[in-house]
């Protein structure tokens, strides 16, 4: 059900959004790396959006208690990852403020 | 809203993707990365809940899946302590993996009960999210529960572990061949697939020691972005493809950088654990020498006469949460006259820059924080180093010893200083699984317990003086 020309767009925005993503990452100063894991992890939350989208069309109660769980994970996902890594950013704040190079 | 603008909506959160990615490659600019990107995140959900697709009656139940999943990550994300951060990320990216393969399971049991057979582009994505999605749920929660200590640290594992996993990943790769041959129709098949990917992620993050966990949980959350980027395909989503391709990228990016701070290979890193469990137990038979053990109050004694004091905190300090108690014992030292550093490893603590947070948590100035490369030159002089739980980024072995699994790792040369005092809960290893012969050396002084205990003790002894 897949013809090629559905799915070569779908293979290009993929494959571009992997270069994208080797690309953005140059090098980081090490104290970043856990916050910046935060905050790709929280980025991958977006399977919230499949979550919706299956919940939205299930159709017996069964189908509905998958959708829910997965919008629930997908929820926590999105709404922890932010608030932590928001939080973790807050305290590197107060340690640039006493100065740095 | 028609499907066009709702792809507009997914580009715009792309594009808020990629730019807070950017903003987050400087410590200056981190925290308006991170704004940017939730930014992204609404916009790309709230564009979703226009979706022709979704049923109205529906909604009450997108509603409820909203509201518990806000409530459960907001409250425990905000109050959660800052020592706590690794496990909690671990956690958030197993309920990412595990949301990821609970799409792949629903979309297979749709196609399934619409009768659509036959090995598509669709099957293959679904099976593979499925599978990246359970083995990331799983190893994530194992790591949690390392991180949080419901496990133990140390690496764990039988005899063959190795092969069982090798077997479990030909298992895995033969039974997905089978389910696409025959076509999505067998569902025991699938539930299988999933049961062996979910064996597969625990047995494959259980040999790995503690200490390695932020790399674990680096590619895990790479993988659950690979995962969600493939349910891309199933669902014929760009922002599915976008988001996840592109943490699926930036992560395994990340992942390779930690090892390169470690100074090793991401297979040393993910294959050693077994090797260092028969290390340990062929070490226990060797007649050891044995440590000075201090007290407390012994202890402050060392502290009151020195005149220079670098603190070397490390996980058990984190654990014991005594970085306000450290910060207390250096404010006391300061006022008597006494130099106080502190000395930051970068891979000190469960993630890099650990320590940094955990340290600013307690408002130590910025000035008292001093780097690997600075402060190293610094311990000749040191009269006294206060090593807080940390063990291997201040073990010797590090420099000279070829066959230690640590070997070439930059250490925090604490063995230079005059006196070392090392607060320790027992002599056990650290989470490398090797033995510090720091612990023995001459100048060495141990002092037994939990780190915020045995500080606020020295502290308080310290008022004698």
């Amino acid at each position: 059900m897949n013809d090629l020309a559905t799915l070569i767009p779908i293979i290009t925005i993929f494959i571009l959004a992997i270069f994208v993503g080797l690309e953005v990452i140059a090098k980081v100063p090490q104290t970043l790396h856990t916050p910046l894991m935060s905050a790709t992890n929280a980025i991958h939350g977006v399977i919230l959006v499949g979550g919706l989208l299956i919940l939205g069309k299930a159709e017996d109660f069964g189908m509905i208690a998958l959708g829910l769980a997965a919008v629930v994970f997908g929820t926590l996902n999105v709404v922890g990852g932010f608030v932590v890594t928001d939080r973790m950013l807050e305290m590197f704040k107060t340690k640039k403020r006493g100065g740095s190079k | 809203m028609t499907l066009q603008m709702i792809d507009i909506g997914y580009l715009f959160a792309a594009m808020a993707f990629i730019f807070a990615l950017k903003l987050m490659n400087s410590p200056l600019t981190a925290k308006k990365g991170n704004r940017v990107a939730m930014i992204g995140m609404a916009v790309a959900l709230g564009v979703t809940l226009f979706a022709p697709s979704i049923k109205p009656q529906n909604f009450i139940w997108i509603g409820i899946g909203l509201a518990i999943g806000f409530v459960g990550g907001y409250f425990p994300a905000k109050r959660v302590q800052m020592t706590a951060i690794p496990q909690m990320v671990a956690l958030l990216n197993g309920l990412g993996g595990g949301a990821v393969a609970l799409v792949a399971l629903f979309e297979f049991l749709e196609a399934n009960h619409l009768g659509h057979t036959g090995a598509s582009v669709q099957s293959v994505t679904t099976v593979l999210s499925a599978i990246i999605g359970s083995i990331s749920f799983a190893g994530s929660m194992i790591a949690f529960g390392k991180l949080q200590e419901i496990l133990p640290g140390r690496p764990i594992g039988f005899k063959g572990q190795q092969g069982f996993n090798l077997a479990l990943v030909i298992f895995i790769a033969a039974l997905s061949l089978a389910m696409l041959a025959f076509g999505q129709t067998n569902v025991a098949l699938f539930i299988a697939l999933l049961a062996a990917s979910l064996v597969l992620g625990l047995t494959a993050v259980m040999p790995i020691g503690g200490a390695d966990m932020p790399v674990v949980i680096s590619l895990l959350n790479s993988f659950t972005g690979c995962a969600a980027g493939l349910a891309g395909f199933v669902l014929n989503n760009n922002a599915l493809l976008i988001g996840g391709g592109l943490v699926g990228a930036s992560g395994f990016i990340l992942t390779l950088q930690m090892c390169v701070a470690m100074n090793r290979s991401l297979a040393n890193v993910l294959f050693s654990g077994m090797g260092s469990i028969v290390a340990a137990t062929g070490d226990a038979s060797k007649p050891q020498k044995q440590p000075k053990s201090y007290s407390p109050e012994d202890v402050a004694i060392l502290l009151s006469n020195a005149n220079s004091v670098v603190i070397v905190p490390g996980y058990g300090m984190a654990v014991a949460q005594a970085q306000h108690q450290a910060k207390e014992l250096a404010g006391k030292l300061m006022a008597m006259g006494v130099d106080v550093k502190y000395a930051v490893h970068p891979v000190a603590g469960r993630m890099p820059g650990h320590m940094n947070v955990l340290l600013a948590e307690a408002d130590v100035p910025y000035e008292q924080l001093y780097e690997l490369e600075q402060i190293n030159p610094l311990f000749p002089e040191t009269d006294v180093v206060l090593v807080v739980g940390a063990n291997d980024v201040v073990n010797p072995a590090a420099r000279y010893d070829k066959t230690s699994p640590i070997y070439g790792m930059p250490i925090l040369d604490v063995d230079k200083a005059r006196t070392v005092i090392v607060s320790k809960r027992s002599m056990n290893p650290g989470f490398a699984g090797v033995e510090n012969e720091l612990f023995l050396n001459d100048n060495t002084v141990m002092v037994f317990g939990n780190a915020k205990t045995t500080i606020a003790k020295i502290s308080t002894a310290l008022d004698q003086y």
